[in-house]
């Protein structure tokens, strides 16, 4: 490799950045904050593809990183509807208060 | 320049722990921008600058832009006003100004610096990595249309307001 910064650092950098928002996701309750959270997720996972890219040098690392890109649009866009009639119905953004069906 | 990447991925993950450590959603909204900016610069440095401008325009612009509408409009109310003036507070915008400030002397370093690609082997331009998206990796751009479509019309039928109303004639 020519570059100078270490492969390992790139992936080290996008673990954590996936770690924390495993964390939040697992912490927090509030419906917004979990949607944030799997974005911060989405992009470390992108993070780790673009360190590859630059690793072998080649762009499937980068079209890789534009599917992820546009799930997370698609994905988040859902979410949010989501949350609005999460919000209509129970008046709360709480994820706790919705564990129940009714069938 | 390969400083410009670690203080990035520091900045980064600082803001990034901030995010989920927040209580009023705007603010984290504020310190996920932050966040995202930084991992743009390190793509940028990366040898990516293509995907670090599709970074900044899709997550911290599109993406971001609705999760503050959704925000504001869940505080409808009166209450709204008086919250609204408790987030425009210099006490919170200071941590995100102060990290976004950071990001801005790291890119004008850069863009001083010459070439882009300095940390890593070599730049993938734009173009090769078109002619790779449009030839062999054709049926992605397939799937991420339907895939957008599916979304499209899915948000659209989850937020329509007249079902909303029937369903709650209903219960």
């Amino acid at each position: 490799m020519i570059g100078a910064i270490p492969m390992t650092h790139g992936l080290i950098v996008a673990a954590v950045l996936f770690a924390l928002g495993l964390v939040g996701l697992l912490v927090r309750r509030n419906i917004i904050y979990m949607l944030m959270c799997i974005e911060i997720m989405l992009n470390a996972a992108g993070l780790a593809f673009i360190v590859a890219a630059s690793r072998w040098e080649q762009p499937d690392g980068q079209i890789m990183f534009i599917i992820i890109l546009s799930t997370a649009a698609a994905e988040v866009a859902v979410g949010l509807a989501l949350v609005l009639r999460f919000y209509s119905r129970f008046k709360t953004l709480d994820a706790d208060i919705a564990n129940d069906m009714r069938g | 320049m390969i400083a410009v990447f670690y203080i990035a991925s520091v900045v980064a993950i600082v803001s990034t722990l901030m995010v989920i450590t927040r209580m009023q959603p705007v603010h984290s909204l504020l310190y996920l921008i932050v966040s995202l900016l930084a991992v743009s610069l390190m793509f940028f440095v990366l040898g990516a600058p293509f995907i670090a401008a599709l970074e900044v325009i899709v997550y911290a612009g599109a993406i971001m832009v609705l999760f503050v509408f959704v925000i504001m409009m869940l505080n409808l109310g009166r209450e709204a006003a008086e919250q609204e003036r408790r987030w425009i507070d210099i006490s919170m915008w200071k941590g995100p100004v102060i990290l976004a400030l950071v990001l801005l002397a790291l890119m004008i370093h850069v863009l001083h610096g010459g070439n882009p690609g300095a940390a890593s082997g070599r730049v993938v331009s734009p173009k090769e990595m078109s002619i790779a998206l449009f030839g062999p990796y054709l049926m992605v751009v397939e799937l991420a249309s339907i895939l957008l479509l599916a979304g499209l019309v899915g948000a659209y039928h989850l937020a329509r307001r007249d079902t909303d109303n029937k369903e709650q004639k209903r219960s």
